[in-house]
């Protein structure tokens, strides 16, 4: 690895950028609230995305409570019930998943990775925030709005949503319109900045192929996000029109209650294939930021070069683009032309060709690497097994005939939440456990750090594995209640017992990593600038944590990729993107 | 939906041709030591802004394209429950407006050819008319909105009513947005900030008027039905 190519230039000069251009605070409030850096951008998305993501995991818990004793509780209604669905849907989905991956991650890795100052707007960066920040109140709100938040579940079809019968269709609907609008035009704002700092901002030798595999990740989910969420932009706004104007976008003329409505000719398929557009891609939106948290963990954690780089980097690009040809096989039970479900069948089964290949990729990565099992590596194996998990019964629910069945049970909520909630959570937290040595200059505490994963870890599948069973039984889901229904044996309700006891317990384990989170800002050991002896620029800033403007006086160089682990004759196990070879005397 | 495949379709072939510039065939493990061409200067060829609003062009086409999609997917489904998808008829006014928002697009587009030139005079006058016209614009089209309602064509009365006025709506919602980035150039102006950094002001306010012109004649030629040809035309290419 220490052959010189034709290009050599020993060691470059550094690029400067002239420091006017920089953003200087002035104030404290500045500094710390309306704060243009991109890394108390990204602590402000994070703490805001996890805060309204503990309302969400409560109200899942109220939720799991209805399931396993039903009736015992009386502040749990039906109404409330649909309600909890919804609200706990549409948070960890977009206010908690795709906040956290792009908003948090995003702001604080993008630029210390590709060796920039900042965002390329910070102003627009910081406006993104506050009006996040906005819809999250908007949505928050709607507990407080007479009638309580909308019912409708989080794919918010109607026309139910929006007729009497479904719980908050006075006001919740209205601010879960608002603050989704809200949260789409702050998003716009923000993925323009990730986008273009990507783009136009890399330091000097930091090509394209030279990006460590998150920023790819993050770097394609958001130019995805940035053409998929337009669709949720334009349901939201026709949806809002037909609540209230009258306008018949999507409402068909309906009796309501024995009234004839006044709304006539709207078709409720089109919301179904503009919210699909948005709702196929959403999961790639978290889930390419995940793979690329996931290769940079596993290649540092193994002191091993990522198997397969360029592969990584198409498939990841491949995944992309496939994810807006499949949006309607969340459709196959709309009654739709055979010959479509067929197209989108196909579709759908093609993406496991590039996925597969990530998957064979990290496993080869691991493959005789010098393994270390710290608490990030931990949640990297685990985003693996229940990625492929969560896959492999999408494999089954790609497939019209068998999905038709399926589609009403709890089977599909057992394959999401293993592919897209349990999942992108474990890199979640295995890119906080990853990062926050270099956010706070201290490590989290190791041993809390495995008491939450391992009740993490072995409890999602406690909650998720049986519930493929009871689906597979024809155990609906969305029901406030079973009742007695022949088909349900009686041990149905004991597993449900079982689950939520096991929902209960992950759920408080996750107080286990909030306490370490704020012990360890004090207490935690002291890191150093690279504990983890990592490749990538970030962990080469003259400061930890990174100083204002990241990188001193001088942008680093970049003369290699980021996995140059274990390379032999190395002096360390590890070669800093910044560092030069050592060029052959003479 | 086939609009707005489409439209991604073409945005996947700018985004495959881009990354087909950008040596994706590379072996990086190999490669080490060299600095790639990137120069010493982070002084990217093309303004940041202007990368910045060429994506933002892309999302907003994203949009529009979209809503042209609804609208076909609307109208594929037919008469639904014996509701005809009726056109709206088509005031003379909007006509007008169509003249003042070229004739705008022209003004700035004349902004920009001064500032390279240097003539700040010509610049000024220019900006200032394509913003005059621009608003005359809006002045009308609201115009437009007020003459139909008043000969009873309201937005709850029939589907194809409600995306007369969706459409003409969000276009204008973008015309307006633009208006705020001239105000802003002009105000710089104003201040005296060198002709050299107006430049990239007025460049980006002339590319947006003109995608804003070009959306509002494929939004015209949709809502008048000229496009009927053409939209038979492309359906029976497609199925």
């Amino acid at each position: 690895m220490s052959e010189v190519t034709a290009d050599t230039v020993g060691s470059a000069g550094p690029a400067e950028v002239p420091e006017v251009e920089l953003y200087h605070a002035h104030s404290w409030i500045t500094k710390y609230v309306f704060c243009q850096d991109a890394k108390v951008i990204a602590i402000q998305y994070s703490l805001t995305a996890m805060a309204i993501g503990l309302v969400a995991l409560v109200l899942s818990w109220l939720m799991r409570l209805q399931l396993a004793f039903p009736g015992a509780f009386s502040l749990i209604q039906s109404d409330n019930y649909y309600q909890f669905i919804t609200m706990h849907g549409m948070i960890m989905v977009i206010y908690l998943l795709t906040a956290l991956f792009l908003g948090g991650f995003g702001n604080y890795l993008i630029p210390l990775m590709v060796g920039a100052r900042d965002m390329a707007f910070p102003y627009v960066n910081m406006l993104s925030y506050w009006i996040y920040l906005l819809a999250v109140l908007i949505l928050v709100a709607g507990f407080f709005a007479p009638g309580g938040p909308t019912g409708a579940g989080w794919t918010l079809y109607p026309p139910q949503a929006i007729l009497a019968g479904t719980p908050g269709h006075e006001w919740g609907i209205l601010l879960m319109m608002a603050s989704l609008i809200l949260f789409i035009v702050g998003f716009t704002m923000g993925g323009l900045n990730y986008v273009v700092t990507v783009l136009q901002c890399r330091t000097r030798g930091m090509t394209l192929m030279r990006l460590p595999l998150t920023i790819w990740g993050i770097f394609t989910a958001t130019v995805m996000a940035l053409l998929a969420f337009p669709a949720l932009f334009v349901a939201c706004i026709m949806m809002t029109l037909d609540r209230m104007l009258g306008t018949s976008f999507f409402m068909p003329s309906i009796v309501q209650m024995g009234q004839q409505m006044p709304y006539s000719g709207g078709s409720p398929i089109l919301f179904q294939h503009l919210f699909w557009f948005f709702g196929h891609p959403e999961v790639y939106i978290v889930a390419l930021p995940a793979f690329g948290i996931v290769s940079d963990l596993i290649s540092t954690h193994a002191r091993k070069n990522i198997f397969g780089y360029r592969m990584m980097v198409w498939a990841i690009v491949g995944i992309g683009a496939l994810s807006f040809i499949v949006w309607a096989h969340h459709m196959y039970v709309s009654g739709m032309d055979p010959y479509f479900g067929f197209f989108f069948a196909t579709t759908t089964l093609i993406i496991a060709v590039p996925t597969a290949i990530k998957v064979y990729n990290w496993v080869l990565t691991l493959w005789r690497g010098d393994i270390h099992l710290n608490v990030p590596m931990l949640f990297a194996l685990a985003f693996i097994v229940t990625f492929v998990n969560g896959g492999l019964t999408g494999l089954f629910l790609g497939n019209v005939v068998v999905d038709v069945p399926l589609s009403a049970t709890l089977f599909v909520v057992a394959h999401f939440h293993m592919v897209m909630g349990v999942a992108p959570i474990m890199v979640v937290f295995g890119g906080i456990y990853h990062w926050y040595p270099k956010m706070t200059g201290r490590m989290l505490d190791d041993t809390m750090g495995k008491i939450h994963f391992w009740i993490t870890f072995a409890g999602a599948y406690a909650i998720f594995f049986p519930m493929h069973y009871l689906g597979l039984l024809g155990v609906p889901r969305r029901y406030y209640e079973l009742g007695d229904t022949a088909f349900i044996p009686p041990s149905a309700a004991t597993l449900n017992v079982f689950i939520t006891v096991a929902a209960l317990i992950v759920g408080a384990a996750q107080l286990v990593f909030l306490f370490n989170l704020f012990w360890s800002l004090s207490r935690g050991k002291e890191s150093g600038p690279n504990p983890w002896r990592a490749t990538s620029l970030e962990w080469q800033t003259p400061q930890t944590p990174p100083g204002h403007g990241n990188w001193g006086k001088e942008l680093p160089v970049v003369y290699r990729w980021p996995y140059d682990y274990s390379v032999p004759g190395a002096e360390r196990d590890f070669i800093p993107q910044n560092q030069p070879a050592i060029t052959p005397a003479g | 939906m086939s609009v707005i495949v489409v439209f991604l379709a073409v945005i996947a072939v700018i985004a495959g041709w881009w990354l087909s510039q950008q040596q994706l065939m590379a072996k990086p493990w190999l490669n080490v030591n060299s600095i790639g061409d990137i120069p010493a200067r982070n002084e990217p060829s093309v303004p940041l802004a202007q990368v910045g609003l060429g994506v933002f062009l892309a999302v907003a086409g994203c949009l529009f394209a979209l809503l042209v999609s609804a609208y076909f997917m609307r109208v594929e489904i037919g008469p639904a429950n014996g509701v005809v998808l009726r056109s709206m008829p088509i005031p003379a006014m909007l006509w007008v407006n169509t003249g003042v928002l070229v004739l705008s697009s022209i003004a700035l587009q004349c902004a920009d050819i001064a500032v390279r030139r240097g003539q700040r005079d010509v610049m000024r006058d220019a900006l200032l008319l394509g913003a005059v016209s621009a608003l005359v614009f809006l002045a009308g089209q609201i115009l437009v909105w007020w003459q139909l309602v008043d000969a009873g064509y309201f937005a709850a009365g029939n589907p194809a009513n409600a995306f007369f006025y969706l459409l003409t709506g969000m276009h204008g919602l973008h015309v307006a947005g633009g208006l705020i980035a001239i105000g802003r150039t002009v105000a710089k102006m104003w201040h005296d900030m060198p002709t050299a950094r107006l430049r990239v002001s007025v460049r980006l306010c002339t590319i947006y008027w003109h995608f804003l012109l070009l959306i509002w004649l494929i939004v015209l030629a949709l809502l008048t039905g000229w496009a009927d040809d053409v939209i038979v035309i492309c359906r029976a290419l497609v199925i």
